[in-house]
């Protein structure tokens, strides 16, 4: 590359082999129309509107300051979102962290098979919609055959109809959809670690267990982190999962009662069932400050950019 | 065997522990492949039987389907009988799912924005990987930055932008671009954030010899890019093609709020109110569960055609 550059100009100034402006203007022309017309100016609309009383079906609203934000700060039902986000998030994330970190470990020891790979990444692939009513039916107070299953444990066969189940059992749904790609991640993490160290360790006498745990999971942690930040910003944007599930069968999206009324799901009634434009665009504006708090965090507890190997 | 294994880790002896947690391990790799795997058999023995079998005394026990038939694929085919309609769901007014509409219009949309979102892209990430200019950084920077942007927040302008499109754009003079295909591609159909940055990740790891050789004997870079990136990409630009087309075929969120109506909406969208309909004291589980499985099935499809391709990317994203 270096070579290329140091060579006297070929047919005119070094430039041209870069291009410059005048050439990547109009490679970049489409996207970039792309991105200012449906990303970047809806950013900025979307941060006025959050300061007006906008409504869907009349079009019009004027501004009237930061009093969305001030109601906001008082509307049960928004903090009542945020909580039942939280909590799914946090079931979520644990559950599909822990259970895509043992899937990649075995991966990694046991086989390299592209089949089992892909058979572990297909729920991925499935529409959302698709998979709540999968788990709807497998869930089935009445006829549901896994509802049977759990049953001979003793679990109560009410998982999308019952208050306190209806969260950890979307959560699970989501788990199930994105353990194998979450998995995937984590294993091509594993490749990076060189396999001499486990080959010590075995001489060693170190366990399984002890090589996961010693080894695998702290030299696991800049890829796991990035998995991480990933995977809860995803986690809080649910809504599909919630609005098929619940929104079906004579039932309410975001029911029983308020129990899996998600902040997706708030925004979306807010915005598209009582035509409040202006108070959704301004929770639409707190989740992004929220989000961006949080992967702020993250980033900063779980040092992503730093590696054990080197130190 | 034990003694290959003895053989393979180098060590004076496996030890039974090491053996034994090797078979849990394994065993719990096969419970996987059947918790992954069941809900799609499941879904498949249910649409092969009819709703009042299904929901006769244990109807819906037992792995194999009491009384196969193929009456419920027929009725969201639209090939079904007023008889067997009413033989499959147990109703005379059955809710009724139009599968063939709804994988047509799905089909429209998703192959449009597969394409002209890997064509831009691909477009762009040749210019953030290849060329040098002013300000390079700060618009990758700025595509980066789309990316963290939680869908919901770009929707609710967007849908405005959608209805107030105007009619010299081919806009409805009242609903603009709603309820039209236009409006459920557009807007993906010109980028993603993901798609450049992946395609830039690609672009970057093609050697430069080639494209500096041709460089050097005159050529332009849209030349290059047309017969030097795009050929020794194509492999790339296909994986980027099938994840692009399998995210617009299973987006849910767009479409439900820009193109209900059933004469353009896609199958994730007539499927959900297909499930809307449905009454919450026994509902046509058999009619919902073959519209569920034939609305997964292209996925299905590209992902045995794909699946490896699929799975290399993904573990490619991973390391970058």
């Amino acid at each position: 590359m270096t070579a290329i550059s140091n060579r006297p100009a070929v047919g005119g100034s070094k430039l041209n082999l870069y291009g410059g402006w005048k050439v990547a203007f109009w490679f970049l022309l489409p996207a970039l129309i792309g991105f200012v017309v449906f990303y970047l100016v809806p950013s900025i609309r979307g941060i006025y509107l959050s300061f007006t009383d906008t409504n869907l079906l009349s079009g019009r609203g004027e501004v009237i300051g930061t009093e969305n934000y001030s109601e906001l700060l008082q509307d049960d039902l928004f903090w009542n979102a945020i909580k039942v986000t939280a909590w799914y998030v946090l079931i979520n994330i644990v559950s599909q962290t822990i259970i895509a970190v043992l899937i990649a470990v075995m991966m990694d020891r046991l086989t390299k098979s592209a089949f089992i790979r892909g058979v572990v990444l297909l729920p991925w692939l499935i529409p959302n919609v698709v998979v709540a009513l999968l788990f709807v039916w497998l869930l089935d107070p009445n006829l549901g055959y896994v509802a049977d299953v759990f049953g001979w444990f003793g679990i109560d066969s009410d998982f999308f109809t019952s208050t306190t189940a209806v969260i950890p059992t979307i959560a699970g749904v989501n788990t199930w959809r994105h353990m194998g790609y979450t998995a995937l991640l984590i294993f091509a993490g594993l490749q990076t670690i060189p396999g001499s160290l486990y080959e010590a360790a075995a001489l060693d006498g170190a366990t399984e267990m002890q090589m996961l745990t010693r080894i695998t999971i702290p030299l696991l942690r800049p890829v796991l982190a990035l998995v991480l930040v990933v995977t809860v910003i995803g986690s809080f944007q649910v809504f599909d999962t919630v609005q098929v599930a619940t929104g079906g069968f004579g039932g309410r999206p975001g029911g029983p009662v308020n129990a899996s009324r998600v902040i997706y799901i708030y925004i979306y009634e807010k915005a598209f069932v009582q035509s409040q434009l202006g108070y959704a665009s301004a929770m639409s504006v707190m989740l992004l400050v929220v989000l961006m708090g949080i992967t702020y965090f993250q980033l900063k507890i779980l040092r992503a950019g730093e590696s054990d190997l080197s130190s | 065997m034990t003694a290959a294994l003895r053989d393979m880790a180098g060590r004076k002896e496996v030890s039974r522990a090491a053996r034994m947690g090797r078979g849990v391990a394994w065993a719990l790799l096969v419970l996987l492949m059947i918790v992954t795997l069941f809900p799609f058999y499941w879904a498949l023995r249910t649409a092969l039987t009819t709703n009042p079998d299904l929901f006769a005394p244990g109807g819906a026990e037992g792995l194999l389907p009491p009384d196969p038939t193929d009456v419920n694929f027929k009725r969201v085919l639209g090939r079904a009988t007023d008889a067997e309609i009413q033989e499959g769901s147990g109703r005379e007014n059955s809710a009724s799912f139009d599968y063939l509409l709804g994988l047509k219009n799905s089909v429209i949309i998703a192959t449009v924005i597969a394409i002209g979102q890997v064509f831009f892209s691909a477009l762009a990430a040749y210019a953030l990987a290849r060329l040098k200019f002013k300000g390079r950084e700060a618009v990758f920077f700025m595509f980066i930055a789309g990316m963290m942007l939680p869908p919901i927040f770009i929707l609710i302008p967007n849908l405005l932008l959608m209805r107030d499109m105007p009619t010299w754009l081919f806009g409805d003079a009242n609903s603009g671009w709603l309820n039209t295909y236009q409006g459920a591609i557009a807007p993906f159909f010109l980028m993603t954030p993901f798609a450049v940055f992946f395609l830039r990740q690609f672009f970057l790891s093609i050697n430069r010899s080639l494209e500096e050789a041709a460089l050097i004997d005159g050529a332009n870079h849209f030349r290059i890019f047309r017969s030097v990136i795009l050929p020794i990409a194509s492999p790339q630009l296909v994986t980027m093609g099938v994840l692009a087309y399998v995210t617009a075929w299973n987006e849910f969120f767009w479409p439900f709020v820009v193109a209900k109506d059933p004469e353009v909406a896609p199958l994730t969208v007539t499927l959900n109110a297909f499930s809307v309909q449905q009454p919450g004291t026994q509902p046509d589980w058999s009619g919902l569960m073959s519209g569920t499985l034939l609305a997964a099935l292209p996925v299905i499809l590209i992902f045995a055609a794909f699946g490896r391709r699929i799975v290399d990317s993904i573990q490619f994203s991973g390391i970058k």
